[in-house]
């Protein structure tokens, strides 16, 4: 199972001070959060992509590449490349180029945005979203597969003789990930390519993730990629520890009532109750997370939110330290031991797994599953 | 033969306890199940009081999802056959509460759902925001909503109510027959679960 971290990017003032970091600092601190994720044993860190202020990640290659250079286990994702308003062709290109220069450490998550004006910013209108969102990726699909694309839609200039460069590294393209809250129509285009599917599990109760898992598992099976629970399925989840719980939540309280999110709506313990967050001890957060299996079987990923709202990198860095010393190791041990063996690991890039193999690490052979999932016809 | 088992829902925005909306949103339920009664129907009739759901329509609004207990009302709603929905007038238009649950009910959910309006004031002067603010509104959510709509004024609810032709009482009567002839005509609403029974990828790909 793959643990990791991702960043949405936002400058928050940081409630219990006023000051807010400038962009230049935030973006220092996206890349402290990347290089301490390897340190302390997480497997992934993903970034989001966004076009305004508050946020400062609008270019997710260029700061991936930069934290490829530095690091040299961690798998470098998006939360999320915007599959609407992105030429697909250069979605193509930029991320194979990362894969290239990464070494195959690169798989990204689809998402449509939720940002109105993107839409027309970038020359698209968001009343398409849905049907950018297929006739998109099934373009980036067949360009990272076909040397050579004719290709002809509705929503963007057709191609004639066009061939995307880089090829994928080793003629294998990143994995991906389709990520949505409430979409049903996004389940089941993950599970018609045989894509993983990535539920945030941070902004909805419990049972709607579970439901959106279920469509996207019985679908996966349905299309010929294998049993339900073979499926690929990822969960975010938004954590905040202390050694006891309630000084867990008198400090994270002041920021959960003013993030952009959530602030201003319902107590920080009503919000728990009603959704996965979890904000109390190291052994709480363990327990939470194990139980999420419970209702979206055995998973591949599992994603923490990890500097937002205006907390301080201080803080940020030592959540992260907990979590790579005393919550992930127990929940490796934990998932491992409940998972049965025909469910396989995520796909990563066979670089990736024979990397591992180089260094020791026991995966199973599930884990090194051909990236290149067979789309019915 | 029996008639099949039909809901009804009923919506109140009224803030007093008690308040004349839902002695209003009451009357009108009553009047609705006698003539549903007579066509050989009991409905199950269900009462949506919007002020119990105060906090958590303002928490939806801002992180995007209702709590369960607003989930269950919204529910009612969505699964009804048939709809009353009751708000005081408030400068000029339906209260901020009213509106605030319409805005969190699914953008089709109310398709084609026979339903009632009705608002009370404090005066007849504020009767017609009943058809250029509540009407309008069901119109955009393409409910079918009935031709009469029932406003109450304060003064409605003394001697003058119960007395000629164009009373409350009377207008009550007409409302509720047009709604339980809506309701009776309608087909029980099917169940919805978008989950149960996707659309097939390559219809979804076919129909942009």
């Amino acid at each position: 199972m793959q643990f990791g971290v991702f960043s949405v990017g936002d400058i928050t003032p940081d409630p219990t001070t006023g000051r807010a970091v400038s962009e230049a600092e935030r973006i220092q601190i996206m890349i402290t959060v990347a290089l301490k994720a390897e340190e302390v044993g997480l497997d992934v860190f993903a970034t989001g992509e966004h076009h305004n202020p508050p946020f400062v990640p609008s270019s997710p290659t260029t700061m991936l590449g930069f934290i490829a250079a530095r690091t040299n286990r961690l798998l470098l994702s998006t939360a999320t490349t915007l599959i609407t308003t992105n030429d697909p062709v250069k979605i193509a290109e930029d991320y194979a180029m990362l894969q290239h220069l990464a070494d195959g450490r690169v798989d990204l998550m689809m998402g449509r945005g939720n940002t109105g004006p993107v839409y027309p910013w970038f020359g698209q209108d968001i009343r398409n979203g849905i049907p950018l969102a297929y006739e998109h990726y099934a373009l980036l699909h067949r360009l990272w597969r076909e040397d050579v694309v004719d290709w002809e839609g509705k929503l963007r200039t057709p191609l004639t003789g066009f061939t995307a460069v880089p090829r994928p590294l080793d003629g294998v393209p990143p994995f991906v990930w389709h990520g949505s809250i409430r979409s049903p129509e996004i389940a089941e285009q993950a599970a018609y390519y045989g894509d993983g599917f990535f539920h945030n599990n941070i902004f909805w109760p419990a049972d709607h993730v579970k439901r959106m898992v279920e469509l996207y598992r019985r679908r996966w099976e349905h299309y010929g990629h294998g049993p339900a629970d073979q499926a690929i399925v990822g969960l975010g989840g938004h954590v905040f520890m202390r050694k006891n719980s309630q000084d867990a939540i008198r400090e994270f309280r002041p920021y959960f009532d003013h993030a952009p999110v959530y602030g201003g709506g319902p107590s920080l313990e009503d919000y728990m109750e009603q959704t996965p967050m979890t904000i109390g001890s190291p052994q709480q957060v363990i327990d939470r997370t194990l139980g999420f299996r419970e209702f979206v079987g055995d998973y591949q990923r599992q994603l923490f939110i990890a500097d937002h709202a205006g907390l301080p990198l201080k803080t940020v860095l030592e959540q992260m330290d907990i979590l790579g010393e005393q919550v992930v190791p127990v929940l490796r041990r934990e998932f491992a031991a409940l998972k049965p063996a025909h469910v396989p690991e995520a796909p990563v890039h066979p670089r990736v797994a024979a990397a591992r193999a180089l260094r020791g690490e026991v995966i199973s052979p599930a884990g090194i599953a051909a990236p290149i999932a067979a789309v019915p016809a | 033969m029996t008639a099949p088992s039909r809901s009804l829902v009923v919506v109140s925005a009224g803030l007093g306890q008690p308040s004349s909306t839902r002695l209003l949103a009451d009357r009108l339920a009553a009047a609705v199940e006698r003539h549903l009664a007579d066509a050989g129907s009991a409905p199950r009739i269900e009462v949506v009081e919007l002020r119990d759901h105060a906090q958590d329509l303002t928490n939806h609004l801002l992180t995007g999802f209702p709590s369960p207990k607003l989930q269950a009302a919204i529910d009612a709603v969505l699964d009804a056959d048939g709809l009353i929905a009751v708000s005081p007038i408030f400068s000029a238009s339906y209260s901020g509460l009213f509106k605030l649950f319409f805005d969190v009910v699914e953008r089709d959910g109310l398709a084609e759902m026979p339903t009632l309006i009705a608002a009370t004031g404090g005066s007849a002067r504020h009767s017609l925001a009943l058809e250029h603010a509540l009407r309008p509104l069901f119109a955009y959510l393409n409910a079918a909503t009935v031709a009469t709509s029932v406003f109450a004024a304060a003064e409605d609810w003394g001697s003058q109510g119960v007395a000629a032709d164009g009373s409350l009482v009377a207008r009550i009567d007409r409302a509720a027959a047009e709604l339980a002839t809506a309701i009776a005509a309608r087909t029980p609403r099917a169940p919805r679960d978008p989950f149960a029974d996707p659309v097939p990828f390559e219809d979804l790909l076919r129909s942009q």
